[in-house]
């Protein structure tokens, strides 16, 4: 792929990881075009057969060694897998078609669309291996025919810059720092998949950067995750300006250290989102006052039978444990839309999952899940010294609120909450204030739900933008809501993480904020610099706009302490 | 020709792990062995592939056959996994 598309000039997208990163290209290839039909070997079919095999077999060998790299779920997916590419089915599959005449890499192709077919056609987690099919598909015709390997490679010579159209979970399985120097991507917005792992990762990230897809393969490129920037082969002046201006900042983050307030002294908890226990060290490390997001998602994702209420307990005590005295907010089970769950499925077919059977509801339709995770909680916090507070996702109605509040209640728990991120629920959060503890608001889903903008979908990513005044507006009325009923109100989407808007959202009424754990110490330095005053004179002005630029530029006017952050 | 009737108790069904150890188990063995529903085609035992395409729920009925050498043991191991909850 070297030696194609530009090597020179600046591509400019959205920043959403700061930090600055130089590393050699790497383009992740998705897709691999279809062997045309009606293609042919020279004649020896024997030796065209042995060719599609032994290509099956690398594959095989190669899955099998990133599953021994990554251990535990994701181990035993890929060598589910490697075991798929050595069924003896879909060899007898290729070597009749081979015998036929058909090119290995048709034959290939072919062959698998036989087994996927009766997959796809099965619904429900048989039609989710089908994604697993087709990666061992197009890695074997990637070999065959002599085409970059789909996927993240994990054995480069030095961190690499990795640029996609947009990234997969499958993906990044097995990437840390010490392998991606930074990730760009042509499609997604600041809540897109790659958004919140570069953010979990500590990398620097631009999302929506048009054009990117088109540099070549090997050329350096820097990428500034705070301004948006990407520089093709750069100079070593540039190189040693981007990196003193990023090294003169994170001296000023680590200098703020202590509880989340504001100059006057108005304090704001500053709690960290997590997946799981695997998350707490980032969190401590990074001054998190306890967790404000805990996906327990995570979890259940990509087995067949949900976790046993002894595993559930153990993992939320490690979380518990990790704060004593600090308080952790565990979002209950969130399955549906984009996480599937193989052991729930949605109880009949969703046109549309983000407007599906998921979150709450889907516990209405099994609530003996919701039992044993409720239960689970309750045993894990009994004696814990943290202070457990467990919310619902995807509530729209006081009903909903109530039944969930009553279920926690009914399962010993002391405080029970539920996120707003349905925009019936900022609209009515005065009814749901009577009914619930607190209020957690998920700006991501909200937006979406707000705006009608899927997530997923780069094209939309303004919609998306948390600076939409829109978006501040309901932030607004679920945080003076909650106020009004004595009642606390957070942030735990991604928008608490953009230090700019974190100051606008105290400045709203919000009470705490939680993100992913590297955006902590600039929040928290962000904050310290401004009073209340500022803060609600930037929310203000945020709220008076009439477009997301022009409510960010209005709130910064009010923020004179970001310059000395370089923000 | 051993034959075994036996009823899947796994709660996922002939899917997941349970699927893959039927698999590596009977892809282990010298010889021929087929699992069908009943009444239904058989298919390769050894391909996980087809295995997992006959979509086995908790609670159904299989049939696993296998003929030569062995084929009694072959195929008590293999209704063992395959009954197993």
């Amino acid at each position: 792929m070297t030696g194609q598309g530009p090597v020179r000039g600046v591509l400019t997208g959205v920043g959403v990881s700061p930090g600055v990163g130089l590393g050699p290209v790497h383009l992740l290839a998705h897709e691999i075009p279809e062997p045309p039909a009606g293609s042919r070997h020279g004649g020896d079919a024997a030796a065209e057969r042995a060719r599609a095999l032994e290509a099956l077999e690398h594959v095989a060998i190669d899955l099998e060694a990133r599953g021994a790299k990554a251990g535990g779920e994701a181990q035993d997916v890929l060598e589910a897998q490697a075991m798929m590419a050595r069924d003896p089915g879909l060899a007898d599959g290729i070597g009749e078609l081979v015998a036929d005449g058909v090119a290995a890499e048709r034959a290939v192709y072919e062959s698998f669309g036989r087994f996927r077919e009766l997959l796809a056609g099965a619904g429900g987690y048989l039609a989710a291996r089908v994604a697993d099919l087709d990666d061992i598909r197009d890695r074997t015709i990637a070999l065959l025919s002599g085409l970059p390997m789909p996927g993240v490679p994990t054995d480069a010579a030095e961190p690499f810059v990795l640029i996609a159209r947009d990234l997969a979970p499958a993906d990044t399985a097995v990437l840390s720092r010490d392998v991606v120097a930074a990730f760009v991507t042509e499609e997604g917005g600041p809540t897109s998949h790659t958004a919140i792992l570069a953010r979990a990762l500590g990398v620097p990230a631009v999302v929506a950067c048009s054009g990117v897809t088109a540099v070549a393969a090997g050329t350096r490129v820097l990428v500034d995750g705070a301004s948006g920037s990407v520089r093709l082969s750069p100079s070593e002046e540039e190189v040693a300006v981007a990196r003193n201006a990023a090294a003169a900042r994170a001296a000023l983050l680590s200098a703020a250290t202590g509880p989340g307030m504001t100059a006057d002294g108005h304090l704001v908890p500053l709690l960290a989102n997590i997946g799981g226990p695997g998350d707490l060290a980032a969190a401590v490390a990074n001054g998190a006052e306890g967790v404000g997001l805990y996906r327990t998602e995570f979890l259940f994702l990509d087995r067949a039978t949900p976790p046993s209420a002894q595993e559930q307990e153990d993992a939320y005590r490690t979380v518990l444990d990790a704060f004593p005295g600090g308080r952790v907010v565990v979002r209950t089970l969130d399955a549906g839309a984009d996480k599937p769950l193989a052991f729930l499925p949605p109880p009949g077919e969703e046109p549309n999952a983000a407007l599906g059977e998921r979150g709450l509801r889907l516990f209405r339709v099994h609530p003996e899940v919701m039992d044993a995770q409720l239960g689970a909680l309750a045993r894990a916090a009994a004696g814990s010294r943290a202070k457990l507070q467990v919310m619902a996702p995807m509530v729209a109605t006081r009903a909903e609120a109530e039944w969930f509040a009553e279920a926690c209640r009914t399962a010993g728990l002391p405080e029970a909450g539920i996120m707003i991120e349905i925009p019936a629920a900022a609209l009515r959060a005065a009814d749901l204030a009577q009914v619930v503890d607190f209020f957690s608001i998920g700006t991501n889903d909200l937006a979406q739900y707000a705006f009608a903008a899927d997530r997923q979908l780069g094209a939309l990513a303004g919609l998306q933008d948390p600076w939409q005044p829109a978006l501040l507006d309901l932030v607004h009325a679920a945080a003076s809501a909650a106020r009004a009923g004595g009642k606390t109100c957070g942030v735990c989407g991604e928008a608490a993480a953009d230090p700019v808007l974190a100051c606008v959202l105290v400045g709203l009424g919000v009470s705490s904020l939680s993100m992913g754990a590297p955006a902590l110490p600039a929040v928290r330095a962000t904050l310290a610099r401004h009073s209340q005053e500022q803060c609600h004179l930037a929310a203000q002005a945020a709220r008076g706009a009439a477009t997301a630029e022009e409510a960010r530029a209005a709130a910064r006017a009010h923020l004179p302490g970001l310059a000395d952050l370089s923000l | 020709m051993a034959e075994r009737r036996v009823t899947v108790q796994a709660e996922v069904g002939l899917h997941a792990r349970p699927a893959a150890t039927f698999v590596q188990t009977a892809a282990k063995a010298g010889i021929d062995v087929t699992l069908a529903k009943v009444g239904g085609q058989p298919v390769n035992a050894k391909s996980i592939l087809s295995v997992l395409a006959l979509d086995v729920r908790q609670g159904e009925n299989v049939v696993i056959s296998a003929e030569g050498d062995g084929a009694e043991e072959l195929v008590e191991t293999l209704a063992a996994i395959a009954s197993a909850p």
